[in-house]
């Protein structure tokens, strides 16, 4: 489908891309992500984990758009999509290390003053 | 503004674990469900649905659960849950949300637990309009112990005790649930993940007795049974074979063998829940001298600044 009018913030806008994980060895095969992803990113791998089931893998994964269908879908927690942005990776590693930080910080603060 | 503390996060957690490992003890899995099994995928949205509603605190929420393959849920999740006897998932949860009324009570099991043992529990709980939100995962049958008949089996499908066809008409829970008084009344299946989702994190923020049918498939024993294949074949089938429609007749949910699932919110209405009239008739009785129980309308929910994001 074509839009009948380019968009006016078209050099703004930014197809999201994601960034799959797989926990191999907590897979157990059912293919529902495989399924029903939107795009086809993932296909059913032909080698074996741990526990002997095919676990799914991400074959195209430059197609992903970051939609979280196969993190919901996956009954085994064993998939889940991370944005493939520097950006939001650096955020999520500072929000998690200013809230330790903070609780370490606060009595040494304290003393020092 | 500036004196706002950071959020704060449990323990730390690197950067490539799955998001919802706070969520769930970890330690007990691989968890017992069967390959292509729908219910983990409902504990992903319970899950999910949990973490994308900021303003629930999961330190305020109690997950109860039955026996059975869904009453497994209660223990793979890591808040205050507690696994019940067979069917007795909904008078422990009335207990602890009328002795604890800041927690907000989940009943997660499966229909064999809460609609056919446990089936007066429900009836009573929607009747009087307890405070909880029941999540009832219907696989057509009673998995765990081996594929008996349950009342949600339908007509003509085949189980361990029925091997020529079931010839008892199955429950309509979402008729059975509105009728009784449930204040929220939902039905999905295990693919709609994202109305799932929705639904779970709208019933969060609500108050009364709200329940979620979910549909899921059973691949070991109601599919093998009735020859349908493997549970990604039942999902194809829901996937074929549902239709949403929020307005429909609450009559007309029955589910036949092989039949049209029609999925969709169907109650959303507010009461006064079992607290409310509770107060209401003593402070009618006694007039003065009753004392209320003083609590917040949403004591789970955190902070008084989320609380006001909402009613905007």
């Amino acid at each position: 489908m074509k839009p009948w009018q380019t968009p006016l913030d078209v050099d703004k806008q930014k197809t999201p891309h994601g960034k799959i994980h797989i926990i191999v060895d907590r897979c157990k095969g059912c293919g529902f992500c495989v399924e029903y992803c939107p795009r086809d990113v993932l296909e059913m791998s032909d080698e074996y984990n741990q526990k002997g089931y095919h676990p799914a893998f991400a074959a195209h994964e430059e197609k992903c758009i970051n939609c979280d269908l196969c993190e919901l879908i996956c009954p085994e927690f064993a998939i889940f999509v991370l944005k493939d942005d520097d950006e939001s990776e650096d955020k999520l590693k500072g929000h998690v290390d200013t809230v330790l930080d903070d609780s370490d910080e606060e009595p040494s603060d304290e003393k020092s003053s | 503004m500036s004196e706002e503390a950071p959020p704060k996060i449990m323990r730390r957690k690197p950067v490539t674990d799955h998001p919802m490992s706070d969520l769930l003890r970890i330690d007990r899995f691989p968890h017992v469900w069967c390959p292509t099994c729908g219910l983990g995928t409902v504990v992903n949205c319970l899950g999910t649905s949990i973490l994308k509603t900021p303003e629930v605190d999961p330190n305020h929420i109690a997950v109860v659960s039955g026996i059975g393959c869904a009453g497994r849920g209660a223990g793979y999740l890591r808040f205050d849950s507690f696994h019940t006897t067979h069917g007795r998932a909904l008078p422990f949860a009335t207990g602890l949300s009328l002795s604890r009324p800041d927690m907000k009570v989940i009943v997660f099991s499966g229909d064999g637990d809460i609609v056919s043992i446990g089936g007066n529990h429900l009836i009573h709980a929607a009747r009087r309009n307890m405070d909880m939100v029941v999540i009832c995962v219907n696989n057509f049958i009673y998995a765990m112990t081996g594929g008996q008949t349950a009342p949600t089996t339908p007509t003509h499908a085949r189980s361990s005790t029925s091997p020529f066809g079931n010839s008892d008409p199955p429950f309509n829970l979402p008729y059975l649930a509105a009728s009784c008084g449930a204040t929220y009344v939902a039905r999905w299946t295990a693919l709609h993940v994202r109305r799932l989702q929705k639904s779970i994190s709208e019933v969060l923020k609500k108050k009364g007795f709200s329940f979620i049918e979910v549909i899921s498939p059973c691949p070991t024993l109601y599919a093998r049974l009735n020859n349908l294949g493997t549970g990604l074949d039942l999902m194809r089938f829901y996937h074929d074979n549902s239709e949403i429609n929020n307005d429909a007749d609450l009559k007309s949910l029955d589910i036949n063998f092989k039949g049209k699932i029609i999925c969709g919110k169907f109650v959303d209405l507010d009461s006064p829940t079992y607290r409310d009239r509770y107060d209401e008739e003593n402070e009618h009785i006694l007039g003065d001298k009753f004392i209320p129980y003083d609590l917040p309308d949403f004591p789970h929910i955190s902070s008084n600044s989320d609380k006001e994001k909402i009613e905007k």
